[in-house]
């Protein structure tokens, strides 16, 4: 295991974060507080409960799945497609690490960066709402796996781009409007049968589903499915990086 | 001697149908300096991204130490420095926090002094705070030397180091190579200043259109495949080279002065008192007699027109 590499890259990405530290913690703050002023108070005003927990606390692990989500896949793309872009990727492929051992340094390093953020918009939550976390243990597992989870895919999505438009198209075209259409800001139950089941073959509903019963013991689809549904994600996002190292797929000619 | 680098009918076809390498064997012993001849798109480039690993070989294989690059290549590629001939560096890192990346990368653990000894020997040790992106090509050119040093390794590849650096930085770029090969690092380099790999390398490969054309001891290799002329100044000047003389490889000047003698330093004999003897019975007397060995650029010119 060469360990000085891992510790060497995920230093490096870190380090790229702690450059932009303002817009990192800034951004999350803001947008978070947005989300509560409008859906919290304009639309919570009118929804009082939400399978007997008010809607401001409802939306919370909503509202940090879809931070957490957008910030991993952007994280993790950027990381590995602007050494790409550059050219500098001539220097990890001529390295003596596996392709493991990059995705702990450059998935490590922007997972952790996710959880960071995930961690600000809850406290930020806790200014707005009375929140109390029922399985803080899951809570917890449920989103560090999110953020390895999506960090992945942000991994995957930076070596198919080809582009900076490429980059932001699955963010933009693909995951915003599945977090938004997944249970962020209401509950499944409330939609009309037909749409319920259209619902169902959205992923994001599990994993927005079992992070919120680790808050409120609520939930759109049982914890068991949710856990499942994460982990075989992980599972595939993990071979899809496994082939596209062992194939060289748009890092090696 | 064992080769510390055994490369055995590699072949190379990219994903666009060309072939990049054929069949392309080669020997680099350990201590030596190699200079990789040819033109743009011969194929040298690819040939050191398959050793480094960067480009994945078609067929064939290539050892490092008796390591295969593919199976043990943690153990290859700790051992192998690459410098590319783009300027590929990061914008917003410092020198020393990218020259510890690279040191790190390669599995090895901090080591201050080392680098600072480093960008010390690279001129660099002022600018170990700076931005990359504000340095000068030459500069970047340097810090990347650094990161293929960053790591004490035994084999250097320098893909066109000194492509567009100015005369002082070249200099010095061929005082850090005199260097290193006093430290018993292995170097491969490719140029298109052929008078630099006449004056520093110990062996010289040509390639063309993928196919290594000759590797050859550069001595021996002016020796066997370069020719030498004499030049023969006239007292005055001719029009055309006279009937007896037509049996000799001459060739006459445009301004009719003088005349150029190319023969064979292998052949038993190489016919110079014969033909000045001729010379003189056809009536013509001489101002001067001047030798010159061929370049090695004439010899690679000649070797790639052939292969062409």
């Amino acid at each position: 295991m060469n360990y000085h590499a891992v510790k060497v890259i995920y230093k490096f990405e870190m380090l790229r974060a702690w450059h932009t530290l303002l817009q990192t913690i800034a951004s999350p703050v803001i947008s978070t507080s947005l989300y509560f002023v409008v859906f919290g108070s304009a639309i919570g005003s009118r929804i009082q409960e939400v399978e007997g927990v008010s809607y401001g606390a409802f939306i919370v692990p909503g509202l940090i799945m879809l931070s957490l989500l957008t910030q991993s896949i952007s994280n993790a793309s950027f990381g590995i497609y602007f050494p790409r872009f550059t050219g500098t990727i001539y220097e990890v492929l001529s390295a003596p690490i596996s392709f493991f051992e990059i995705l702990l340094g450059y998935v490590g390093a922007a997972a952790t960066k996710s959880l960071i953020i995930g961690s600000i918009i809850l406290l930020t939550a806790g200014l707005f709402v009375d929140l109390t976390i029922a399985h803080p243990f899951w809570m917890l597992a449920f989103l560090i796996l999110t953020c390895i989870s999506f960090s992945l895919l942000g991994f995957i999505i930076g070596i198919w781009a080809d582009s900076f438009e490429k980059l932001q198209l699955i963010p933009l075209l693909v995951i915003t409007p599945l977090v938004f259409l997944g249970g962020s800001f209401y509950s499944v139950s409330m939609l009309p049968p037909a749409w319920q089941t259209v619902t169902l073959f959205n992923p994001v509903l599990y994993l927005i589903s079992g992070f919120r019963w680790s808050f409120f013991e609520v939930s759109d689809v049982s914890v068991g499915l949710s856990l499942f549904m994460i982990l075989l994600f992980l599972g595939l996002c993990m071979g899809i990086v496994w082939w596209m190292f062992k194939t060289g797929y748009r890092l090696k000619q | 001697m064992q080769p510390i680098i055994s490369v055995k009918h590699l072949f190379k076809t990219y994903a666009t149908g060309h072939h990049a390498l054929k069949d392309v064997s080669l020997d680099i012993m350990e201590g030596e300096i190699l200079a990789l001849l040819g033109p743009n798109g011969a194929g040298k480039t690819t040939l050191i991204s398959s050793i480094c690993g960067i480009v994945t070989p078609s067929a064939g294989s290539v050892s490092v130490a008796g390591y295969d690059i593919i199976t043990d290549y943690r153990k290859t590629r700790e051992l192998i420095g690459l410098v590319p001939q783009e300027l590929t560096l990061g914008a917003f890192d410092t020198v020393w926090n990218t020259v510890s990346f690279s040191r790190g990368l390669f599995g090895k653990k901090s080591n201050p002094e080392y680098l600072e000894q480093l960008l010390h020997d690279l001129s660099l040790i002022e600018k170990r705070d700076s931005v990359l992106m504000t340095l000068s090509g030459g500069m970047k050119r340097r810090v990347l030397i650094a990161k293929a040093l960053a790591h004490e390794p035994q084999i250097i590849f320098l893909d066109e180091p000194t492509a567009g650096v100015d005369v002082e930085l070249r200099k010095d770029m061929w005082r850090i190579v005199e260097k290193l090969r006093e430290a018993g690092v292995t170097i491969i380099l490719t140029t298109h200043y052929i008078e630099e790999a006449e004056e520093i390398a110990d062996r010289v490969g040509v390639i063309n259109d993928g196919m290594l054309l000759l590797v050859d001891d550069k001595k021996s290799l002016m020796h066997d495949l370069g020719k030498k002329q004499l030049e023969i100044e006239l007292k005055g000047t001719i029009e055309q080279l006279p009937e007896s003389l037509s049996e000799w490889d001459l060739v006459l000047s445009d301004d009719g002065g003088q005349l150029t003698y190319t023969y064979d330093t292998q052949a038993r004999s190489t016919g110079i008192t014969a033909l000045l003897q001729a010379i003189s019975d056809a009536g013509l007397s001489l101002k001067d007699l001047k030798s010159k060995q061929s370049s090695l650029e004439e010899i690679f010119v000649n070797l790639v027109n052939l292969d062409s």
